[in-house]
């Protein structure tokens, strides 16, 4: 019986390894001494730093016009894709574009677009951040709501059809409204990786107009500072409460219907 | 719901059912439903996705210009200097590195995610979410937090010295362990998740089965479990090998910012030495690796997907 026992050893050795370093930002967060290494007593210092970082506020507004400008783009062009790609073209080669985005290491497709821009002469900004994070992001969407209307039920969309509805008032009439959860699922998705996405806006970024994440590798390259842990703290907070918010929001609506 | 439930082809006779459009108008809107759902996806696929990629590709057969740009004279130079030692060993190094993290990934995400799967419902969805909320918090900040512990200073050195296992702090950082390690920690995620998901779907019975029949657990597992969940192993080795492989910020910052891995050395090719032609090509040998790597696991999973006889 000592084998069961033993399985166990891994499993907790693995959380063990992805929480240290975590707990460490966080307690050094509110540390009040310089060194990033020795705790000297509570303080909010850092965080006050944080909160007068003109750099950093100015990363987080960049990061946010990005993020929203291409879950934009990406769900309009993922969801008619989807429905495209589901409904009017059944084939394989299209089933491997859309995935392409996915399976593409983001280097890549970040040297690609860098390549691209520089031959068609377009000044980067962040405009040509979100051109590139709609090519992902678009993909994403797409897979999602894809799920949705193979698993959805088709004969609505015939009886619309049978009545004599042309295909896009049948689109606009009966398709959207029931996918409407798997769009809104597919946005949030979109929204989410845009804006932790680092590699591909770091080659398609003007240098004075750096997202969050290009602003933050700035900072660990320079050196180790105690701002960040802050920064890294605040993070945490905000991804542990929107996924205590998106838990309750699925138990919310489980219960509803 | 399948695809026999889908609607018919266009062109197809019309079922019995009448009041419909007649026939032609019919293929007509078909048609122009066509363009009006798949055009504006795939031509941006097209223009920002396919070019792109295109273009990488045809740099790789021509010469740089003198102060960056592209020169269009056809040349092998690029291939030449990409089998160069110089530049192959780092391109080994990285599969090597690459490797070593997948594996390490599998030998302990598999017990964990076997661990989690046999969890009471409501512990594993903790258990799940747990995994998973490290990976949302900010890449780069999670390679800084093993800067601060991996340094000479930092907390790992301090353990060791304090609790007398070392005498002096150990150089932890900027070597290709603390590497492994910044890509496991980054990339671990990625490889529980789909494991987890291949032992869940198991059918309980056939392990039982096997306990039946005399089989002791370790045989149950080798015959039955492991064969099962084969599928799920290549999911996950892929899913951590190819962002480990062209990875440039780890290697950098926990690595010691030399050209370690082959993600660096496309960088700088593109942002420093503006050799764009060499740089296409070093992209080249990354997206060779990943289609062997593809083709493998197809293969794999054909072998191991359709109903084996043990």
């Amino acid at each position: 019986m000592a084998s069961r026992r033993l399985i166990y050893l891994p499993f907790w050795a693995v959380y063990v390894f992805l929480y240290a370093p975590i707990a460490v930002l966080v307690v050094m967060s509110f540390n009040a001494g310089k060194s990033p290494y020795v705790f000297e007593g509570v303080s909010l210092k850092w965080y006050g730093e944080l909160a007068g970082d003109e750099t950093i506020r100015q990363g987080l507004v960049n990061t946010l016009i990005v993020a929203a400008g291409s879950t934009v783009l990406s769900t309009v062009l993922g969801t008619l894709l989807a429905v495209g790609m589901a409904r009017y073209a059944r084939s394989r080669l299209l089933d491997a574009l859309g995935l392409l985005p996915a399976v593409l290491p983001d280097i890549v497709l970040g040297i690609g677009l860098l390549v691209f821009y520089r031959a068609i002469q377009m000044t980067l900004g962040l405009h040509s951040i979100i051109l590139a994070h709609t090519v992902f992001g678009m993909a994403f969407v797409a897979a999602v709501v894809r799920t949705r209307l193979v698993h959805a039920d088709t004969s609505l969309e015939e009886a619309s059809r049978d009545l004599g509805a042309t295909p896009l008032v049948t689109f606009a009439r009966v398709t959207l409204p029931g996918l409407a959860p798997g769009i809104a699922a597919g946005a949030l998705l979109a929204f989410t990786l845009s804006l932790d996405e680092f590699v591909i806006a770091f080659f398609t970024a003007a240098p004075t107009e750096p997202t969050l994440p290009i602003v933050i590798y700035s900072m660990v390259r320079f050196g180790v500072t105690p701002e960040i842990n802050a920064l890294a703290t605040i993070l945490l907070a905000v991804s542990f409460t929107v996924i205590i918010v998106a838990q309750r929001m699925t138990r919310l609506t489980e219960s509803l219907t | 719901m399948s695809a026999t439930h889908d609607l018919a082809p266009p062109g197809a006779p019309p079922g019995p059912s009448d009041g419909r459009p007649p026939r032609r108008a019919r293929a007509r809107g078909t048609a122009a439903a066509r363009l009006i759902f798949l055009g504006p996806g795939l031509g941006y696929l097209l223009v920002l996705l396919l070019v792109p990629l295109a273009l990488v590709l045809g740099y790789t057969l021509f010469r740089r210009g003198r102060f960056g740009g592209v020169v269009y004279e056809t040349t092998t130079e690029n291939f030449t200097r990409l089998f160069d030692p110089l530049y192959f060993d780092v391109v080994l190094t990285s599969v090597k590195l690459a490797a070593l993290t997948t594996l390490i990934a599998l030998l302990v995400g598999y017990p964990t995610a076997y661990v989690i799967a046999r969890l009471p419902r409501r512990w594993k969805t903790i258990a799940l979410v747990a995994i998973v909320i490290p990976f949302w918090t900010n890449f780069l900040i999670r390679v800084y937090a093993w800067v601060i512990l991996l340094s000479g200073p930092g907390l790992l050195n301090k353990a060791l010295t304090g609790t007398g296992i070392t005498d002096a702090p150990l150089g932890l950082l900027y070597n290709q362990g603390a590497i492994v390690t910044g890509l496991l920690y980054s990339y671990l995620p990625l490889m529980v998740l789909p494991l987890y998901a291949a032992i869940e779907r198991l059918d309980p019975q056939l392990a039982e089965a096997s306990a039946n029949l005399g089989a002791r657990p370790a045989r149950t597992f080798a015959s039955v479990t492991l064969p099962l969940t084969v599928p799920g192993i290549l999911t996950g080795c892929v899913f951590v090998f190819v962002p480990c492989l062209g990875n440039f910020v780890i290697p950098e910052i926990l690595g010691g910012g030399r050209s370690i891995m082959v993600g660096n050395l496309i960088r700088d090719q593109f942002l420093k030495a503006r050799d764009y032609p060499f740089g296409a090509t070093l992209a080249l040998a990354v997206i060779a690796v990943l289609i062997v790597l593809l083709f493998v696991q197809a293969w794999a999973s054909r072998v191991y997907g359709e109903g084996r006889r043990g």
